[in-house]
């Protein structure tokens, strides 16, 4: 697996939005899993860079518009 | 009603320089006239100007005030990012208190109003903001009482009382926000927070409305008085909710660091054997009895689980009881009480609540079991807001407080604490909404 890419970006998803087509799943396992529920499981760590192109595709696939790529993280936790 | 109160653990050392140990939060009146007698004019002239207005939230921030709804963040710094803003910003006085176990806004808001009011007033002063939103839960009279409170009073920001849908999720911050933008109380994504983008776009200082009394007494005596009860971490006085198995169950102020077990001594003692306690309310985590007895409580996450104070809700469950099935309960309450809008909520939520009810009521196996812990794990982090998160930490809390239960009922025994009167309080059919108007 190649290094992250430089600017830090990260798969994230809008959980509201999402209504589990799962095509995300389909062009990005590499990052993404299913729940039992269909709902897709991503791992949020800046993507690696070869994968970034791939993440985009998936991002423009997904029907609800949730899947996304940026460099900030969705949620900043206070705990 | 009336209300008890207990000296905490005396950290401060001697009397206040106004001589106020505790109470702090309930010294005053339910009246205007009677307010202003024990706490003085609202000390805005003090505060005048940018400089003022720095200056105050630089109070708060010196004072250490952690936010009372739950989360315990540091207030200051909240007031700190929304007053540094471009827009105007906007406050939200957050007393919908959906938490059942919890009635310490309820209390605070009927016994102390304008405290909470002074409180709210001051915030907008500090970050610069001329109206007040206050959000309260419907169907109690509190909105109304507080609706006569304000109009005799002459503030300089404009109030507007938002009655809020009796639902669990509707009191977080970003459905208070929804619903006052959109008239919808549900979460919504973050980011932005509200505090970046809240109220018609503008910034957005929600804080709970026993945070904002808080504000206001810092303002009035200062940081250094603030400081003289409760921890170095989390100092002032805490309003705490104190129920199930002890003699008076009640609100009571008490300061931070002060033991689990002087808690429930000051709420008249237990009334029988417990087992354990619950802390933090429904979002929060089993305590269990004898060992958690010196267990100091706090805003911060001390002992073996995370525990915290949270909104201040603590339960004590008789040793008869059985922990399994009140939790199993109150997670099933839980998952109806999503906001739907999440998948791993709205599927994940009943999936667990019905594997802990199988757990509770001895139709357990080891795959059960199992299949359990992955759901909670796959639950957790999983919405955008934090409603599966306390669910499912609340979950796992049981399974590990009540593990030698646990055992019992997957052996097969028969747990004669199911058929108990349950001890964690539920709200009725009636007293819950179904729209989310």
């Amino acid at each position: 697996m190649s290094a992250p890419n430089a600017e830090g970006l990260r798969l994230q998803v809008d959980m509201i939005k999402c209504v589990g087509h799962a095509s995300c799943r389909e062009l990005l396992p590499e990052r993404v899993s299913l729940d039992e529920w269909g709902y897709p499981i991503i791992e949020t760590d800046p993507l690696p860079s070869d994968l970034v192109t791939h993440a985009r595709r998936a991002v423009a696939a997904c029907p609800t518009l949730a899947l996304r790529v940026d460099g900030k993280v969705a949620r900043v936790r206070t705990q | 009603m009336t209300i008890m109160m207990e000296r905490g653990a005396a950290r401060g050392g001697g009397q206040g320089r106004q001589g106020l140990l505790l109470p702090r939060l309930l010294a005053g009146g339910r009246k205007l006239a009677e307010h202003r007698a024990t706490f003085g004019q609202l000390p805005l002239r003090r505060f005048t100007g940018e400089e003022g207005r720095r200056k105050l939230i630089r109070a708060v921030t010196d004072a250490g005030l952690r936010g009372r709804g739950g989360a315990g963040f540091p207030t200051g710094l909240k007031m700190a990012s929304v007053a540094a803003g471009a827009k105007r910003p906007v406050v939200i006085a957050n007393g919908c208190e959906s938490e059942p176990a919890s009635r310490k806004d309820k209390m605070l808001m009927v016994c102390a109003p304008h405290l909470v009011l002074d409180g709210a007033v001051l915030a907008a002063h500090a970050v610069g903001a001329d109206r007040v939103y206050l959000c309260i839960e419907r169907g109690t009279s509190v909105a109304d009482r507080l609706e006569r409170e304000i109009a005799q009073r002459d503030d300089p920001v404009k109030w507007k009382v938002v009655r809020v849908p009796r639902r669990y999720v509707s009191s977080e911050e970003s459905a208070l926000v929804h619903l006052i933008n959109d008239g919808d109380g549900r979460p919504m994504t973050a980011p932005p927070r509200p505090y970046e983008k809240g109220v018609g776009g503008r910034p957005t200082l929600v804080d709970n409305v026993e945070t904002l009394a808080h504000v206001a007494l810092i303002a009035t005596y200062g940081p250094e008085w603030f400081r003289q009860v409760g921890t170095r971490e989390d100092p002032g006085s805490t309003l705490v909710t104190v129920g199930g198995a002890v003699a008076r169950p009640n609100v009571y102020e008490i300061s931070p660091g002060m033991r689990l077990g002087e808690v429930l001594d000051a709420a008249g003692g237990v009334v029988e054997p417990i087992g354990a306690v619950l802390v933090g309310g429904y979002f929060g985590t089993w305590v269990s009895m004898p060992d958690g007895w010196g267990m100091p409580l706090s805003h911060d996450r001390t002992g073996p689980q995370g525990t915290s104070l949270g909104g201040g809700g603590i339960v004590a469950l008789p040793a008869e009881s059985c922990g399994l099935a009140e939790t199993a309960r109150v997670v099933r309450y839980l998952a109806e009480e999503s906001a739907q809008q999440c998948g791993p909520c709205m599927f994940g939520l009943p999936a667990i609540a019905q594997d802990l009810a199988a757990v509770a009521y001895g139709r357990c196996d080891p795959a059960t079991r199992q299949r359990l812990s992955r759901r909670i794990a796959q639950v957790t982090r999983r919405g955008a807001c934090r409603h599966p998160d306390g669910a499912t930490k609340l979950a796992m809390s049981a399974l590990t407080t009540f593990a030698a239960d646990l055992e019992t009922h997957m052996s097969g025994w028969t747990c004669t604490g199911v058929s108990r009167d349950p001890i964690l309080p539920l709200p009725s059919r009636q007293h819950r909404d179904r729209t989310w108007k």
